[in-house]
Protein backbone atom coordinates (compact mmCIF):
# COMPACT_ATOMS: atom_id res chain seq x y z
CA UNK A 1 0.00 0.00 0.00
CA UNK A 2 1.56 3.52 -0.90
CA UNK A 3 -0.06 6.80 -1.06
CA UNK A 4 -1.33 6.68 -5.08
CA UNK A 5 -3.19 3.13 -4.27
CA UNK A 6 -5.11 5.04 -0.96
CA UNK A 7 -6.05 7.94 -3.27
CA UNK A 8 -6.95 6.29 -5.64
CA UNK A 9 -9.58 4.15 -3.65
CA UNK A 10 -10.27 7.50 -2.12
CA UNK A 11 -11.39 8.75 -5.58
CA UNK A 12 -13.27 5.50 -5.98
CA UNK A 13 -15.64 5.68 -2.99
CA UNK A 14 -15.92 9.38 -3.98
CA UNK A 15 -16.81 8.02 -7.58
CA UNK A 16 -19.51 5.29 -5.58
CA UNK A 17 -20.60 8.50 -3.52
CA UNK A 18 -21.89 10.55 -6.60
CA UNK A 19 -24.03 7.79 -7.52
CA UNK A 20 -26.67 8.68 -5.22
CA UNK A 21 -26.15 12.30 -6.59
CA UNK A 22 -28.14 14.69 -8.73
CA UNK A 23 -26.45 15.85 -11.21
CA UNK A 24 -25.29 19.10 -10.04
CA UNK A 25 -24.46 17.40 -6.63
CA UNK A 26 -22.08 15.49 -7.58
CA UNK A 27 -18.61 16.15 -6.59
CA UNK A 28 -15.02 16.32 -9.59
CA UNK A 29 -13.29 13.00 -9.32
CA UNK A 30 -10.08 14.91 -8.76
CA UNK A 31 -7.74 15.15 -5.75
CA UNK A 32 -8.06 19.07 -5.67
CA UNK A 33 -11.97 18.49 -5.13
CA UNK A 34 -12.83 21.00 -1.91
CA UNK A 35 -15.02 18.92 0.36
CA UNK A 36 -15.29 21.17 3.11
CA UNK A 37 -15.94 25.21 2.73
CA UNK A 38 -17.77 27.52 0.37
CA UNK A 39 -16.44 25.77 -2.76
CA UNK A 40 -17.76 22.59 -1.46
CA UNK A 41 -20.78 21.26 -3.09
CA UNK A 42 -20.98 18.82 0.40
CA UNK A 43 -22.88 20.27 3.01
CA UNK A 44 -22.28 18.78 6.88
CA UNK A 45 -24.56 15.74 6.37
CA UNK A 46 -22.98 14.58 3.02
CA UNK A 47 -19.61 15.30 4.02
CA UNK A 48 -20.33 12.51 7.21
CA UNK A 49 -21.92 10.33 4.66
CA UNK A 50 -18.68 10.79 2.58
CA UNK A 51 -16.88 9.91 5.17
CA UNK A 52 -18.85 6.40 6.14
CA UNK A 53 -18.32 5.71 1.85
CA UNK A 54 -14.19 6.41 2.08
CA UNK A 55 -14.02 4.50 5.40
CA UNK A 56 -15.73 1.29 3.98
CA UNK A 57 -13.73 1.76 0.97
CA UNK A 58 -10.76 1.60 2.70
CA UNK A 59 -11.38 -1.21 4.44
CA UNK A 60 -12.57 -3.33 1.71
CA UNK A 61 -8.99 -2.32 -0.12
CA UNK A 62 -6.57 -2.53 2.70
CA UNK A 63 -8.24 -4.88 5.38
CA UNK A 64 -7.93 -1.98 8.31
CA UNK A 65 -10.49 -0.47 10.43
CA UNK A 66 -10.17 3.34 10.63
CA UNK A 67 -11.57 6.09 12.08
CA UNK A 68 -10.81 9.19 10.03
CA UNK A 69 -12.86 11.52 12.22
CA UNK A 70 -10.86 11.32 15.25
CA UNK A 71 -9.38 14.00 17.57
CA UNK A 72 -6.29 14.07 15.97
CA UNK A 73 -8.31 15.12 12.77
CA UNK A 74 -10.38 17.30 14.55
CA UNK A 75 -7.63 18.90 16.09
CA UNK A 76 -5.28 19.66 13.00
CA UNK A 77 -4.30 23.12 12.10
CA UNK A 78 -5.06 22.43 8.43
CA UNK A 79 -8.38 19.95 8.33
CA UNK A 80 -8.20 16.42 6.87
CA UNK A 81 -11.04 16.99 5.11
CA UNK A 82 -10.40 20.16 2.84
CA UNK A 83 -10.49 18.09 -0.53
CA UNK A 84 -9.32 14.64 -1.69
CA UNK A 85 -6.08 15.04 -1.46
CA UNK A 86 -6.13 16.02 2.10
CA UNK A 87 -8.15 13.17 3.00
CA UNK A 88 -6.41 10.49 1.23
CA UNK A 89 -2.56 11.85 3.06
CA UNK A 90 -4.68 11.88 6.06
CA UNK A 91 -5.82 7.79 5.33
CA UNK A 92 -2.41 6.67 4.59
CA UNK A 93 -0.96 8.19 7.73
CA UNK A 94 -3.61 6.27 9.86
CA UNK A 95 -3.44 3.27 7.57
CA UNK A 96 0.46 3.29 7.95
CA UNK A 97 -0.13 3.66 11.36
CA UNK A 98 -2.77 0.93 11.56
CA UNK B 1 -41.63 -7.50 6.45
CA UNK B 2 -39.99 -10.92 5.39
CA UNK B 3 -36.65 -10.86 3.78
CA UNK B 4 -35.95 -8.17 6.33
CA UNK B 5 -32.38 -8.13 8.38
CA UNK B 6 -32.57 -7.36 12.05
CA UNK B 7 -29.93 -7.57 14.77
CA UNK B 8 -31.01 -8.01 18.20
CA UNK B 9 -28.11 -8.12 20.90
CA UNK B 10 -27.81 -10.19 24.27
CA UNK B 11 -29.67 -12.95 21.99
CA UNK B 12 -29.01 -15.72 23.42
CA UNK B 13 -31.45 -15.85 26.76
CA UNK B 14 -34.39 -13.98 28.06
CA UNK B 15 -36.15 -11.34 25.88
CA UNK B 16 -33.52 -11.51 23.29
CA UNK B 17 -33.85 -14.76 23.07
CA UNK B 18 -38.16 -14.62 22.73
CA UNK B 19 -37.48 -11.44 20.19
CA UNK B 20 -35.13 -13.91 18.12
CA UNK B 21 -37.58 -16.80 18.21
CA UNK B 22 -40.33 -14.28 17.26
CA UNK B 23 -39.41 -12.62 14.78
CA UNK B 24 -37.64 -15.45 12.66
CA UNK B 25 -40.40 -17.12 13.21
CA UNK B 26 -42.53 -14.25 11.06
CA UNK B 27 -39.75 -14.04 8.25
CA UNK B 28 -37.07 -12.30 9.41
CA UNK B 29 -33.71 -12.91 8.59
CA UNK B 30 -32.20 -12.30 12.37
CA UNK B 31 -28.78 -12.07 13.34
CA UNK B 32 -27.95 -12.31 17.00
CA UNK B 33 -24.82 -11.81 19.31
CA UNK B 34 -24.08 -12.28 23.04
CA UNK B 35 -20.96 -13.06 25.10
CA UNK B 36 -21.90 -16.77 24.61
CA UNK B 37 -23.18 -19.13 22.19
CA UNK B 38 -26.74 -19.23 21.66
CA UNK B 39 -28.34 -22.36 21.46
CA UNK B 40 -30.75 -21.48 19.30
CA UNK B 41 -30.75 -23.08 15.69
CA UNK B 42 -33.19 -21.87 13.04
CA UNK B 43 -32.58 -21.57 9.16
CA UNK B 44 -33.52 -17.54 9.44
CA UNK B 45 -31.02 -17.24 12.65
CA UNK B 46 -27.14 -16.38 12.77
CA UNK B 47 -25.10 -15.73 16.04
CA UNK B 48 -22.32 -13.60 16.51
CA UNK B 49 -20.26 -14.22 20.06
CA UNK B 50 -18.83 -10.85 21.11
CA UNK B 51 -19.13 -7.87 23.87
CA UNK B 52 -21.14 -5.31 22.13
CA UNK B 53 -18.49 -2.79 24.07
CA UNK B 54 -15.59 -3.96 21.88
CA UNK B 55 -15.46 -1.84 18.83
CA UNK B 56 -13.27 -4.44 16.67
CA UNK B 57 -15.63 -7.33 17.29
CA UNK B 58 -18.30 -5.32 16.83
CA UNK B 59 -17.35 -3.65 13.12
CA UNK B 60 -16.11 -7.52 11.89
CA UNK B 61 -19.48 -8.49 12.69
CA UNK B 62 -20.81 -5.83 10.75
CA UNK B 63 -18.75 -5.93 8.14
CA UNK B 64 -20.03 -9.84 7.63
CA UNK B 65 -23.36 -8.74 7.82
CA UNK B 66 -22.63 -5.77 5.47
CA UNK B 67 -21.01 -8.26 2.91
CA UNK B 68 -23.20 -11.33 3.81
CA UNK B 69 -27.24 -9.75 4.18
CA UNK B 70 -26.13 -6.45 1.86
CA UNK B 71 -28.42 -4.62 4.06
CA UNK B 72 -29.96 -4.01 7.49
CA UNK B 73 -33.42 -3.28 8.52
CA UNK B 74 -33.66 -3.25 12.23
CA UNK B 75 -31.84 -3.05 15.32
CA UNK B 76 -33.11 -4.01 18.70
CA UNK B 77 -30.37 -2.87 21.11
CA UNK B 78 -31.42 -5.46 24.20
CA UNK B 79 -28.14 -6.22 25.40
CA UNK B 80 -28.26 -4.49 29.11
CA UNK B 81 -26.93 -5.99 32.41
CA UNK B 82 -28.13 -4.39 36.02
CA UNK B 83 -25.78 -3.87 39.28
CA UNK B 84 -28.38 -3.86 41.49
CA UNK B 85 -26.67 -2.41 44.64
CA UNK B 86 -26.67 0.61 47.26
CA UNK B 87 -25.02 3.19 45.94
CA UNK B 88 -22.45 3.67 48.49
CA UNK B 89 -21.08 -0.15 48.18
CA UNK B 90 -21.12 -0.55 44.31
CA UNK B 91 -17.77 -1.38 43.00
CA UNK B 92 -16.21 1.30 40.81
CA UNK B 93 -15.99 -2.12 38.03
CA UNK B 94 -19.02 -3.24 38.37
CA UNK B 95 -20.12 0.44 37.32
CA UNK B 96 -18.13 0.63 34.69
CA UNK B 97 -19.14 -2.64 33.61
CA UNK B 98 -22.98 -1.47 33.45
CA UNK B 99 -22.00 1.91 31.66
CA UNK B 100 -19.84 -0.08 29.10
CA UNK B 101 -22.19 -2.52 28.07
CA UNK B 102 -25.34 -0.27 28.74
CA UNK B 103 -24.41 3.22 27.31
CA UNK B 104 -21.19 2.50 25.22
CA UNK B 105 -22.73 -1.04 23.63
CA UNK B 106 -25.86 0.59 22.84
CA UNK B 107 -23.99 3.43 21.00
CA UNK B 108 -21.51 1.58 19.24
CA UNK B 109 -24.31 -0.80 17.92
CA UNK B 110 -26.38 2.32 16.53
CA UNK B 111 -23.49 3.85 14.86
CA UNK B 112 -22.62 1.01 13.38
CA UNK B 113 -25.97 -0.09 12.43
CA UNK B 114 -26.89 3.11 11.04
CA UNK B 115 -23.24 3.01 8.65
CA UNK B 116 -25.14 0.16 7.15
CA UNK B 117 -28.89 1.45 7.58
CA UNK B 118 -28.17 4.72 6.19
CA UNK B 119 -27.16 3.27 2.23
CA UNK B 120 -30.90 2.01 1.63
CA UNK B 121 -32.06 5.18 3.45
CA UNK B 122 -34.30 3.23 5.84
CA UNK B 123 -33.98 1.83 9.08
CA UNK B 124 -35.68 1.36 12.62
CA UNK B 125 -33.43 1.40 16.00
CA UNK B 126 -35.39 0.23 18.94
CA UNK B 127 -33.10 0.90 22.21
CA UNK B 128 -33.79 -0.73 25.91
CA UNK B 129 -34.14 1.95 28.69
CA UNK B 130 -36.24 0.86 31.76
CA UNK B 131 -38.82 1.99 34.28
CA UNK B 132 -36.01 2.03 36.79
CA UNK B 133 -35.58 5.59 35.06
CA UNK B 134 -38.55 7.77 36.06
CA UNK B 135 -38.86 5.84 39.15
CA UNK B 136 -35.49 6.87 40.41
CA UNK B 137 -35.53 3.05 41.99
CA UNK B 138 -32.96 2.86 45.22
CA UNK B 139 -30.31 0.59 44.60
CA UNK B 140 -30.33 1.04 41.16
CA UNK B 141 -28.48 4.27 40.87
CA UNK B 142 -25.65 2.84 38.32
CA UNK B 143 -28.55 0.84 35.89
CA UNK B 144 -30.59 3.74 36.05
CA UNK B 145 -28.62 6.13 35.76
CA UNK B 146 -27.10 4.11 32.45
CA UNK B 147 -30.57 3.57 30.72
CA UNK B 148 -31.23 7.41 31.27
CA UNK B 149 -28.46 7.74 28.97
CA UNK B 150 -29.78 5.42 26.62
CA UNK B 151 -32.66 7.71 26.46
CA UNK B 152 -30.83 10.81 25.72
CA UNK B 153 -28.82 8.67 23.19
CA UNK B 154 -32.05 7.91 21.65
CA UNK B 155 -33.71 11.39 21.30
CA UNK B 156 -30.14 12.78 19.85
CA UNK B 157 -29.83 10.03 17.44
CA UNK B 158 -33.29 10.10 16.43
CA UNK B 159 -32.25 13.78 15.26
CA UNK B 160 -29.00 12.83 13.98
CA UNK B 161 -30.03 10.27 11.85
CA UNK B 162 -33.56 11.60 10.74
CA UNK B 163 -32.40 12.51 7.21
CA UNK B 164 -31.11 9.64 6.78
CA UNK B 165 -34.83 7.54 6.85
CA UNK B 166 -33.79 5.84 10.41
CA UNK B 167 -36.18 6.30 13.49
CA UNK B 168 -34.73 5.68 16.70
CA UNK B 169 -37.18 4.87 19.48
CA UNK B 170 -36.79 3.05 23.09
CA UNK B 171 -38.80 0.41 25.12
CA UNK B 172 -39.04 0.71 28.61
CA UNK B 173 -40.14 -2.63 30.19
CA UNK B 174 -41.38 -3.34 33.23
CA UNK B 175 -40.39 -6.13 35.38
CA UNK B 176 -40.31 -9.46 33.52
CA UNK B 177 -39.36 -12.76 34.49
CA UNK B 178 -35.60 -13.10 33.24
CA UNK B 179 -31.94 -13.80 34.47
CA UNK B 180 -31.75 -9.83 34.88
CA UNK B 181 -34.09 -9.76 38.03
CA UNK B 182 -32.23 -12.95 39.70
CA UNK B 183 -31.43 -11.83 43.08
CA UNK B 184 -33.48 -9.13 43.10
CA UNK B 185 -36.34 -9.89 46.16
CA UNK B 186 -39.61 -10.67 45.20
CA UNK B 187 -40.85 -7.73 47.93
CA UNK B 188 -38.95 -5.21 46.23
CA UNK B 189 -40.79 -6.02 42.31
CA UNK B 190 -43.91 -6.21 44.30
CA UNK B 191 -43.54 -2.68 45.39
CA UNK B 192 -42.14 -1.71 41.49
CA UNK B 193 -45.35 -3.25 40.28
CA UNK B 194 -47.48 -1.22 42.41
CA UNK B 195 -46.38 2.03 41.61
CA UNK B 196 -47.29 0.98 37.94
CA UNK B 197 -51.22 1.87 36.26
CA UNK B 198 -51.55 -1.94 35.50
CA UNK B 199 -49.66 -3.82 38.24
CA UNK B 200 -48.51 -7.40 36.86
CA UNK B 201 -45.10 -8.58 35.56
CA UNK B 202 -44.18 -7.72 31.90
CA UNK B 203 -44.49 -10.51 29.49
CA UNK B 204 -42.33 -10.83 26.18
CA UNK B 205 -45.25 -10.32 23.87
CA UNK B 206 -45.54 -6.99 25.48
CA UNK B 207 -42.18 -5.92 24.44
CA UNK B 208 -42.74 -7.27 21.27
CA UNK B 209 -45.75 -5.52 20.71
CA UNK B 210 -44.07 -2.12 21.38
CA UNK B 211 -41.31 -3.14 19.00
CA UNK B 212 -44.08 -3.83 16.45
CA UNK B 213 -45.18 -0.10 16.37
CA UNK B 214 -41.83 1.20 16.18
CA UNK B 215 -40.75 -1.66 13.05
CA UNK B 216 -44.14 -0.79 11.12
CA UNK B 217 -43.61 1.26 7.80
CA UNK B 218 -46.26 3.36 9.01
CA UNK B 219 -43.97 4.52 11.86
CA UNK B 220 -41.79 6.19 10.23
CA UNK B 221 -43.00 10.00 11.60
CA UNK B 222 -41.95 7.65 14.96
CA UNK B 223 -38.65 9.16 16.60
CA UNK B 224 -37.18 10.28 19.34
CA UNK B 225 -39.94 8.03 21.42
CA UNK B 226 -39.88 6.10 24.99
CA UNK B 227 -42.72 4.17 25.32
CA UNK B 228 -42.78 2.81 29.28
CA UNK B 229 -44.84 -0.26 29.55
CA UNK B 230 -47.53 -0.98 32.23
CA UNK B 231 -48.57 2.65 32.23
CA UNK B 232 -45.48 3.76 33.74
CA UNK B 233 -44.50 7.53 33.01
Amino acid sequence: MNQPDVLAAVLEAVAEFNEDLDEDKKLDLTPETRLLGKSSKLDSFGLVNLIIVVEEKLYDKFDKSITLADERAMSQEHSPFRSVQALSEYAYTLLSEN
Amino acid sequence: MPDSVMLITGARKGIGRALAETYTERGWRVIGCSRQESEYLHTNYRHFVLDVSDQAAVRTMMTSIRNGEGRLDALINNAGIASMNAALLTPLDSARRVIETNVLGTFLFCQEAARLMQKNRFGRIVNFTTVAVPFYLEGEAIYAASKAAVESLTRILARELANHGITVNAIGPTPIQTDLLRGVPYEKIEKILARQSIPRMGEPRDVVNAIDFFLRAESDFITGQVIYLGGVS
